[in-house]
């Protein structure tokens, strides 16, 4: 644990030297600021819409770091050789797996909460309200959905040599389950065999992102989801992580780190 | 040779690599063959070679990075597949770019946890690392604004955080400019007085004549000559460059 946790460490570190965060937060500020300070058509429910506009930039903001972050870290370590004093040490493949994991995981929660403290600021000085729980669960639900999202990434970045060709595949991946994957046993209904049955194992095969997204919680003061909902998505996405690092060890562990 | 009492620091016994064909029909590539190596407590070991002889692979296998096609490898006696083989090593490879957003006590730092150091134990090491390297004046400086002799350096740093018994260097003047390659032999020398065991590849024969105490020659995967550099160099009345010279067959091409 204590190895996993100094690879973490490094790549929490990275994160807030590198530009990125600063460039993405700025960006999704002044956006929210600027809408935020424009009465359009005199219309009370203005503040909805500013909210919605700026979960939807956190959304992409946090998508963009978590998987800018991901793909670049084996590719870098192999790329700069720090990969060969690091293994030299008493330090096991399946440890930089788990270290990376949970750096950049870590990396996206820390993201997650000052991108939220600012949006709680923000949606709270306009409507004189701050709906904590709401705000709990969203930010943890977002923050575990990521989490499939980096061990989806990172398995992509054992397979992948160039971080750019893991970063656009899986944004494509992951767009396409939060935008299409709720839709697509309404497709394979719809298609002739053995199609059907392909699209329908695809439906169940995917790890369903569209689940945590309950922006709608903030935006419209929805009732909360149940505990147990959110301690059962908490497990589904458990398992996909699992499953996902799994396989990024397997690949990993006979992978050349000179090639 | 070393005294056969002595246990070995580091082993191989008929050490085979293989690697697979880039074509397919094509053989596999043969990079190291049958290599018996020991390097006992105390010395400093040249391994030598022209590129692509295989001393990167032997290393490689050493430190766990690739896996034997034949024969093993131990280093202390464990076979080096444990990665408890590596907990007494430092390792130095060759032209390393370390974290860049990293300054070099930060790096010493993360080396020194993955050991599991104590803060105040690790706090003292790292201070007597940076002033034997020179770097204690740029220890709070990112290590992207170092130079290639200072970055070389740093690596050297790492590899002693956990005070280790053997080093494994490659190339570690390989890029240099004279005063870089001064310094790190430097330090190799005054790790040799401190008794540590070196083994290290380099093409700098000059330097491999003064610091080592027994050196190795492989060529195409094959050792060919092994000993106490004394003695080679008083059995072939020739400097180490010329014997090397001469056993990897290479032909001066005198033109008239």
């Amino acid at each position: 644990m204590n190895t996993v946790l100094a690879i973490a460490g490094v790549v929490i570190k990275e994160l807030y030297r590198r530009k990125d965060f600063y460039v993405l937060f700025v960006l999704t500020a002044v956006i929210t600021l600027l809408m935020g300070s424009v009465s359009f058509f005199n219309d009370a429910e203005i503040v909805r819409y500013v909210k919605e506009i700026a979960l939807l930039l956190i959304w992409i903001s946090a998508l963009v770091i978590a998987i800018g972050t991901t793909a670049r870290q084996i590719p870098a370590e192999r790329e700069h050789r720090t990969i060969f004093p690091l293994l030299a040490k008493p330090v096991t493949r399946a440890q930089v797996i788990l270290g990376k994991f949970a750096g950049c995981w870590l990396a996206c929660g820390l993201t997650l909460i000052v991108f939220y403290l600012f949006f709680g600021v923000v949606s709270g000085s306009r409507e004189h309200h701050w709906p904590l729980l709401n705000y709990c669960q969203s930010l943890w639900l977002q923050w575990v959905m990521l989490g499939v999202v980096v061990a989806f990434v990172l398995l992509g970045s054992v397979v992948f040599a160039a971080p750019s060709s893991n970063a656009t595949i899986s944004f494509i991946v992951v767009l396409g389950i939060l935008l299409l994957g709720r839709y697509l046993n309404q497709v394979a209904l719809q298609q002739p065999e053995p199609l059907r049955s392909i699209v329908y194992g695809i439906y169940f095969l995917i790890p369903h992102l569209e689940w945590y997204d309950v922006r709608d919680l903030i935006i419209y003061d929805q009732h909360l989801v149940g505990w147990l909902d959110c301690a059962l998505a908490t497990l589904y996405a458990s398992v996909y992580m699992a499953l996902l690092l799994f396989a990024a060890w397997l690949v990993f562990r006979r992978k050349a780190l000179n090639q | 040779m070393p005294s056969k009492t002595m246990e070995p620091i580091v082993e191989t016994r008929n050490l085979r690599v293989e690697f697979r064909a880039q074509n397919a029909g094509q053989p596999k590539k043969v990079a190291v063959k049958d290599l018996s190596l020991r390097v006992c407590a105390g010395e400093v070991f040249g391994f030598l070679g022209p590129n692509g002889a295989g001393k990167t692979t032997t290393m490689n296998v050493l430190l766990g990075f690739v896996n034997a096609t034949g024969g093993a490898a131990f280093l202390f006696g464990v076979n080096v597949r444990e990665p408890i083989a590596r907990q007494r090593i430092g390792y130095l490879p060759e032209l390393t770019y370390y974290y860049k957003f990293l300054t070099a006590e930060e790096l010493l730092r993360f080396y020194a946890r993955i050991f599991r150091i104590p803060r105040a134990e690790a706090d003292r090491r790292i201070d007597e690392l940076l002033k034997l390297v020179e770097l204690e004046s740029a220890r709070k400086r990112p290590i992207k604004t170092y130079s290639k002799g200072m970055q070389q350096r740093v690596g050297l740093a790492q590899a002693l955080i956990n005070d280790p018994d053997l080093l494994i260097l490659d190339e570690p003047t390989s890029g240099l400019d004279p005063l870089g390659r001064m310094k790190v032999r430097e330090i190799i020398q005054r790790l040799k007085n401190a008794g540590k065991t070196v083994l290290f590849s380099s093409h700098e024969l000059g330097e491999v004549e003064t610091i080592c105490d027994r050196v190795a020659i492989i060529n195409q995967g094959e050792l060919k000559v092994e000993g106490r550099v004394a003695d080679l160099v008083a059995q072939h009345q020739a400097n180490l460059e010329k014997i090397f010279l001469d056993i990897i067959g290479y032909q001066p091409q005198l033109s008239a």
